[in-house]
C-alpha cells in the first residue's frame, strides 16, 4: 500500500477534498472494505448509511488513518495517505472527527477540551486558543458550560462540545461517525441542528448516520453500503424515492417503514 | 387517569434514622446475636488494649542512660532514647550530623510544600525537589567538596538510609515504570519484547537475590579497577526491581482508559507522546493512585532487605544495637520502635493517597 500511495503524484482536480481509489481492507480474513471508490469535492455533504457491519464507520475511519487500509490509495486535501507518521498527523490536523460516544477528555473542562489541540498541536498561545474556543462553544450554544467537566453534561451537550472541539482545529473536512446513535431521542435534535448549520456554512462533511431526515435536508449525495461495498450512490431525492438496488429498497423500507 | 397538578416537595428523612444513637442501634445492637457479638468484641478489645497501654505507657520507663534505669515492669524506652541518634543517622560521624539534619530539614520541607495545596510555586518546587535537592543532598551528605570532610556511604544508616533508599527508589521507579508500561503496549516488536523480557525478568526474581547479585556478582563482571559504590548498586537494583512492578500497575491503568480517548486525541493530530502525556497518562495515573501508592509502600518496607548486603537501614541498625551486650534483652522495644516509625511513614502515604484520590475525583466522574 505504501508503494502504491507514494507513486501517486498526479495533479488532483481542484477542490477534491477526499479521494479513495480501490481501497480494500481486511480484519484478519474478514474483508471489510471492498474496492471503495469515492470522491468528495470541497463543500460537498455526504451521508453514508447501511446496515450495521457494512463497513461505513471503517470507511470514514480510514480517511484519517484511525484504521489502516491494505490496498488502494487515499488522498486527503491533496496529500496522499501513507504509513509516514508525520504525514498522517498532517492529514489528521485538517480532518475533524466526531465520534458516536463523544470521546471528550473527562479529566479536562469543556474549555480545556477545546483548547488542548490548538495549544499543543498548533502552538497557539493560551489566550488566543481560549478566545477561539469560546467563539465555537457559543456557536454550538454551550458557552455557559465552559468551566464544567464533560461528566456533568448531558449526552447532547457533550456531543456539541465534541463538534466545537473539532472545529477549533479549523478542519477542511469533518467526519461524523454515527453522532446521534448514542443519544436519547430528545437530544438528537440539538445535535442535528448544529450539524445542519455547519452544513449550510459550506463545511465538507462525511456523515455516517441513520437520520434520514438529516440526509434529505442537507446531503448532496447519499451512499448506501452493504458488506463492505458501496451499493448505491445518488442525490437524496432519487435515492429515497427511486432506489435502484434491491438491497437499498429493503434497507430503506426497514428504517423508513415504521 | 391521574393528573398531578402540583409537584411533591422534598421532605426530611425520619429522625430515627439519623444521629449516633440510631447508628449504634442499627449497626451494633440490631438484634440479640449482634448485641452479643458486640459485647464479646468489646471484651476482647479490653483484654488486649489494657495490658498494651500499661506496658507501653503507664509502666514504661522513659528517662535514663543505662539499663539500670529501667524497672522492667513495662517498656524500657531508655534503650531507644540512648540509641536514638544511631537509629536516625546510622554510623554518620557525630560531628557532621548537622549536615544530615539540613538534608532532613530540606527533605521534609519539600514534601510538605508539595503536599499542602495552598503553597505557591508548586512547579518550581517540584523541579528543585527532583533536580537541585538530590545534588545538594549528595554534596552535603557525602562531602569531599567545599572543605566538607568525606563521609563514605558505608557510614550512612538508620532512618536516613531508609528514606534515601525509598525516595530514590520511588522517584526512579515511577518514570521507568511508565516507559516500560508504554513500551509493553507498543506496536514495535523490538521495544515490546525488550520491555516484556525486562519486566518478567525483574518480577520473577526475589528482591533478596537482586541485592545479592548487585553486591556479589556485579563486581565480578565489571572490569578491574572500576568499582561501583555498594549503596549505588543497591539503589540501582531496588529501582529496577520496583520499576517492573510499577510498570505492571501502570499498564493496568492504561488498559482501563477507553480506546476512544486515544483515538480522539489522534484525530486531533496529536503525536504519540502528546496523546500519552496529555490525554492517556493523566487519566491512567489518577486511576492508578491506589496501586502506585501500594507499590511505594511495599518498596518502603522492602528497603529493609539491604541489611543482607551489609547496609544498615533503620531496622538493620536497631538489630545491630540489640546485639550490644549492654542492652541485651530489649528486642521487643527495639522492634516496636522500628515498626512504629515504618508505620508512621506508610500510614501517611496511605492517607495522602486517599486525599489525592478524593481531590482529583471531584467534578469529572464518567
Amino acid at each position: 500500500m505504501t508503494q502504491a500511495a507514494t507513486n501517486t503524484s498526479d495533479p488532483h482536480a481542484p477542490g477534491l477534498m477526499v479521494e479513495m481509489r480501490g481501497v480494500n481492507k481486511w480484519y484478519g480474513d474478514f474483508h471489510v472494505l471492498r474496492d471503495i471508490h469515492l470522491e468528495v469535492k470541497r463543500g460537498e455533504r455526504i451521508v453514508i448509511c447501511g446496515p450495521s457491519g457494512s463497513g461505513k464507520s471503517t470507511l470514514i475511519r480510514c480517511i484519517n488513518h484511525l484504521e489502516e487500509h491494505q490496498q488502494g490509495d487515499i488522498v486527503v486535501g491533496g496529500v496522499p495517505l501513507t504509513q509516514d507518521v508525520k504525514r498522517i498527523e498532517q492529514i489528521r490536523r485538517s480532518v475533524g472527527m466526531v465520534f458516536q460516544h463523544f470521546n471528550l477528555f473527562p479529566h479536562l473542562t469543556v474549555l480545556e477540551n477545546c483548547c488542548i489541540a490548538p495549544m499543543w498541536v498548533q502552538k497557539k498561545p493560551r489566550r488566543e486558543a481560549e478566545d477561539q474556543a469560546m467563539r465555537y462553544l457559543e456557536r454550538v450554544r454551550i458557552a455557559e458550560q465552559a468551566k464544567k467537566y464533560p461528566g456533568q453534561l448531558s449526552g447532547g451537550q457533550q456531543q456539541r462540545v465534541a463538534i466545537a472541539r473539532s472545529l477549533c482545529m479549523h478542519p477542511d473536512v469533518m467526519l461524523f461517525d454515527e453522532p446521534t446513535s448514542a443519544l436519547d431521542p430528545e437530544m438528537i435534535k440539538e445535535v442535528l441542528d448544529v450539524m445542519v448549520e455547519l452544513a449550510e456554512e459550506g463545511m465538507t462533511m462525511l456523515c455516517v448516520t441513520h437520520e434520514m431526515g438529516f440526509a434529505k435536508t442537507v446531503a448532496d449525495r447519499v451512499i448506501f453500503m452493504d458488506q463492505g461495498q458501496i451499493i448505491e450512490e445518488n442525490a437524496p431525492e432519487p435515492f429515497f424515492n427511486n432506489p435502484q438496488s434491491e438491497r437499498t429498497q429493503l434497507f430503506l423500507s426497514q428504517i423508513l417503514g415504521h | 387517569m391521574i393528573h398531578n397538578q402540583t409537584m411533591i416537595d422534598q421532605r426530611p428523612a425520619p429522625s430515627n434514622t439519623l444521629g449516633p444513637v440510631a447508628w449504634l442501634r442499627a449497626n451494633l445492637f440490631s438484634g440479640p446475636i449482634n448485641t452479643l457479638l458486640t459485647l464479646v468484641g468489646l471484651y476482647i478489645l479490653y483484654l488486649l488494649l489494657v495490658p498494651t497501654i500499661q506496658w507501653a505507657f503507664i509502666n514504661a520507663d522513659w528517662v535514663g542512660t543505662t539499663r539500670a534505669d529501667c524497672s522492667r515492669e513495662g517498656a524500657c524506652w531508655v534503650f531507644v532514647n540512648a540509641r536514638f541518634t544511631q537509629f536516625i543517622y546510622g554510623l554518620y560521624p557525630r560531628s557532621e550530623i548537622w549536615r544530615a539534619n539540613i538534608v532532613f530539614g530540606g527533605f521534609f520541607t519539600l514534601i510538605a510544600w508539595l503536599a499542602i495545596p495552598r503553597l505557591p510555586f508548586k512547579r518550581w518546587v517540584a523541579v528543585f525537589a527532583l533536580v537541585g535537592f538530590p545534588i545538594a543532598a549528595y554534596v552535603l551528605l557525602h562531602g569531599g567538596y567545599f572543605d566538607l570532610p568525606r563521609v563514605p556511604t558505608h557510614r550512612w544508616g538508620g532512618l536516613m538510609l531508609t528514606l534515601l533508599l525509598a525516595s530514590v527508589g520511588m522517584i526512579g521507579a515511577l518514570p521507568i515504570g511508565i516507559v516500560l508500561a508504554l513500551g509493553r503496549r507498543s506496536n514495535m516488536p523490538i521495544v515490546k519484547s525488550f520491555c516484556v523480557i525486562f519486566i518478567e525478568f525483574w518480577r520473577g526474581v526475589p528482591l533478596i537475590t537482586v541485592l545479592f547479585m548487585a553486591s556479589v556478582m556485579l563486581p565480578l563482571f565489571l572490569p578491574s579497577g572500576i568499582s561501583v559504590d555498594r549503596l549505588v548498586r543497591a539503589l540501582i537494583g531496588l529501582t529496577l526491581f520496583q520499576s517492573a512492578y510499577m510498570a505492571e500497575v501502570i499498564r493496568g491503568g492504561l488498559q482501563a482508559i477507553p480506546r476512544g480517548q486515544e483515538e480522539a486525541a489522534a484525530a486531533l493530530g496529536m503525536t504519540y507522546w502528546k496523546r500519552m502525556g496529555l490525554i492517556v497518562l493523566p487519566q491512567a495515573l489518577k486511576m492508578m493512585i491506589p496501586g502506585i501508592v501500594n507499590t511505594f509502600i511495599s518498596l518502603f518496607k522492602d528497603t529493609t532487605l539491604v541489611m543482607i548486603i551489609g547496609l544498615f537501614d533503620l531496622l538493620g541498625i536497631v538489630q545491630a544495637a540489640l546485639s550490644d551486650s549492654n542492652w541485651l534483652g530489649f528486642s521487643l522495644e527495639g522492634y516496636v520502635f522500628a515498626a512504629f516509625v515504618f508505620w508512621i511513614f506508610c500510614f501517611s502515604m496511605s492517607r495522602y493517597s486517599q486525599y489525592l484520590e478524593r481531590k482529583l475525583n471531584t467534578g469529572h466522574k464518567r
